[in-house]
């Protein structure tokens, strides 16, 4: 019988079906951070239990831990540092491999597992942390979990898996010069909605996905969980392959004929069936920035902020009308020329080396604007080494950039950047969430290349006006 | 951890959320993620929604109204729960005393969250979502019922029926012990690990191999020069 990729994935995986809806899903990967899974490890001493599968787990303390640029960290915060060091204690007591506080290979988890070669096509990731869809950039399944889950899989690598429904999502055409992965997955949210993809499993297709680079792939995905999807897979091709040989030499030394031979069989029958299948044309994608408090409230940046009262569903006519309150905008207004005061470039949606590649490329030989404090987090210490090395770091401190050590950072400012009450950020983040940059903050989401641009104009502004043909 | 309390229905006050996409960022703010074990998460619950800048309660806020003090149930508009993964947002809406929570539909990790914990979720129609929030709105009629076992919900003027898997229900009648469970198939899992890692041997140990090889200091491939 014709299968999606999904269903492939699933059924490589199932250690034994449950019952009509769950299956016991075995994990290749478990990645955890330090702050969902303190309470999984004393959850595991509590029952006296081992964990099942050591060297298939990975933690990273990246949530809570500061960004100063200096060259060796210290969590100044005493809970957050408990964090820290509880994890350590955890990995070194369980024998999991931990990428700590001041490890070179620090990074996002996100950001670290794919760049070191961890993430491979057909595997099951899982991770306490919503933004493990990104995986799907190598036709990986990946999805988040919560912390009861997490001490089930430490105990038994596997989980108790209730099956997800099969959406298509087809793009085709060519994304405009000045937009990117990052415009492109703002578009397919602000149209199908914050929960347009809740139940299902996304499959990315097209030609405007085959034309992404890996990294971007990844951005596509990682934000795919903001309009409720259950993980969002993009069937490897030779880019795909290419990326995880180059990082996992082990492969290509002992198993390359293998790997390749099961990855080929990566993809949806030409005769599978999905639930529900979207079209979009890549070329109607202009730069995106939202207006609200929930990711799907955006517009293109030539675009106005709708006006509620025009909704004819209630609903969303409140809570359009409770998000413009809080974000202090009018409805009809022009989303460009709003000006903001602090730019934040990162987190694991936007802060891999294309994504600042790209920042450098808006900013150099420009300043950022006297009202404007930027940040650049880079997503890990790899990340951050190579932007030195390709000269980027030197632009953006040029151009009046911070330009700090790696972390999850202002994305969800759990350690010490964060917005202060009425300061107005564009971000490369994923969630404009109310006070989710610090109470009172307001995020306006948006690419690299935009939140570089806004940085230099002091405000919400068309990058494509800036006439960079490297954009 | 195994849990025998059996969940055979929930009365109570009940308060509307109406809200739209409440995620779990607003259901348990950051500053309350800080530690270790699972403890003092009432105090963080809806924290910006019950208090001001200020630190004060907002009296206009429904769970700061006398008429709402021991809420038991909560129900709220569509995606309740959608966002981040982080339980804590489920440890607190219980700590807080909520033990049920009626929307049309819910994040999908929060939903499995709330049900390893066994806080309810019952999911109805927009319509009769809308007609409990009428209902439960008037403090003279702010009760509702669920019984699990029937698996009907009551308010003043609704009666409906709502679905769980069986699995959830045994799960709520029955108490559960989901690892302890699995932890029965540990043959079967052992035995699928060893024909998973005969086709696919790269996937072995990947996270302890990957380290081991970086420990011996291998030149890290940078990202993005694919």
């Amino acid at each position: 019988m014709a299968r999606t990729l999904y269903q492939k994935l699933v059924e490589s995986h199932t250690v034994a079906r449950l019952d009509e809806q769950n299956v016991l899903l075995y994990a290749d990967l478990h990645i955890m951070n330090e702050y969902t899974s303190p309470q999984a490890f004393a959850g595991l001493a509590e029952a006296g239990r081992p964990v099942a599968a050591p060297g298939q787990n990975l933690a990273v303390v990246d949530h809570i831990i500061p960004t100063h640029p200096v060259s060796i960290r210290v969590i100044e915060d005493p809970s957050s540092a408990l964090q820290a060091t509880n994890l350590a204690k955890n990995c070194t007591g369980h024998g999991i491999v931990l990428f700590d506080t001041n490890d070179a290979l620090q990074g996002i988890e996100h950001v670290i597992a794919p760049e070191l070669g961890m993430i491979r096509p057909g595997m099951v990731v899982l991770c306490g942390d919503s933004h493990t869809t990104t995986y799907g950039a190598f036709g990986a399944l990946g999805f988040g979990i919560g912390t009861s889950e997490v001490e089930h899989v430490l105990a038994t690598q596997t989980l108790v898996y209730r099956l997800a429904k099969n959406m298509l999502i087809r793009v085709d055409g060519l994304l405009p010069q000045g937009s990117s992965a990052k415009d492109l997955i703002m578009h397919v949210i602000s149209c199908i909605g914050a929960q347009g993809a809740r139940g299902y499993a996304v499959e990315f297709q097209g030609t405007a996905i085959r034309a992404l680079s890996i990294e971007a792939r990844m951005t596509l995905c990682n934000m795919a969980v903001e309009a409720g999807a259950r993980g969002a897979l993009i069937a490897p091709d030779d880019a795909a392959q290419r990326y995880v040989l180059d990082r996992a030499p082990e492969i290509a030394a002992h198993h390359l004929e293998a790997a390749l031979a099961d990855w080929a069989t990566l993809y949806s029958d030409a005769d599978a069936v999905f639930d529900v299948e979207h079209a979009f044309d890549a070329n109607d994608v202009a730069p995106y920035v939202t207006w609200g408090t929930s990711p799907d409230q955006a517009v293109p940046v030539t675009g106005k902020i709708p006006f509620p009262d025009a909704m004819t569903d209630a609903t969303l006519r409140a809570a359009s009308e409770q998000a413009l309150r809080y974000t202090g905008l009018q409805g009809g207004a022009d989303i460009e020329g709003i000006a903001v005061q602090r730019v934040f470039i990162g987190s694991c949606t936007n802060a891999r080396i294309e994504d600042l590649r790209v920042v450098a490329a808006v900013v150099k030989g420009r300043k950022v604007a006297a009202s404007v404090r930027a940040m650049v987090v880079p997503g890990s210490g790899a990340v951050r080494r190579q932007a030195e090395r390709e000269g980027i770091a030197q632009i953006l401190i040029d151009s009046g950039f911070e330009w700090r050590q790696p972390g999850c950072s202002m994305c969800l400012a759990m350690n010490d950047d964060f917005l202060l009450p009425g300061e107005r950020c564009a971000s490369t983040t994923n969630r404009n969430f109310e006070g989710r940059q610090g109470r009172g903050g307001i995020t306006h989401l948006m690419s690299p290349a935009m939140a570089a641009a806004a940085a230099i104009a002091g405000c919400i502004t068309d990058v494509r006006k800036l006439g960079d043909a490297h954009v | 951890m195994s849990d025998t309390r059996r969940i055979e229905g929930i009365e109570g006050i009940a308060a509307a959320l109406p809200t739209p996409n409440l995620d779990t960022d607003q259901i348990m703010p950051k500053q309350f993620l800080r530690g270790i074990d699972k403890t003092g998460l009432d105090k963080g619950l809806l924290y910006d929604l019950r208090y001001d800048a200020n630190n004060q309660l907002r009296s206009g806020f429904v769970l700061n109204q006398p008429a709402y003090r021991g809420a038991a149930i909560l129900v709220g508009g569509s995606n309740f729960g959608c966002g981040s993964s982080r339980e804590h947002a489920v440890w607190g809406l219980q700590q807080f005393g909520i033990r049920a929570v009626i929307a049309s539909s819910f994040g999908e990790i929060f939903y499995s969250n709330a049900m390893n914990n066994r806080l309810l979720l019952v999911m109805l129609a927009e319509a009769d979502v809308q007609r409990i929030m009428e209902d439960v709105s008037d403090p003279l009629t702010n009760k509702v019922l669920i019984d699990v076992g029937s698996m009907t919900v009551r308010s003043h003027r609704v009666e409906a029926s709502f679905a769980l898997s069986a699995r959830h229900h045994r799960m709520f009648l029955e108490g559960q012990d989901i690892i302890g469970s699995t932890l029965s198939l540990q043959g079967e899992i052992a035995a699928f690990q060893e024909r998973h890692w005969q086709k696919r041997p790269w996937l072995r140990d990947v996270a302890r191999r990957v380290r081991d090889r970086l420990d011996v200091s291998t030149p890290i491939r940078p990202a993005g020069s694919n």
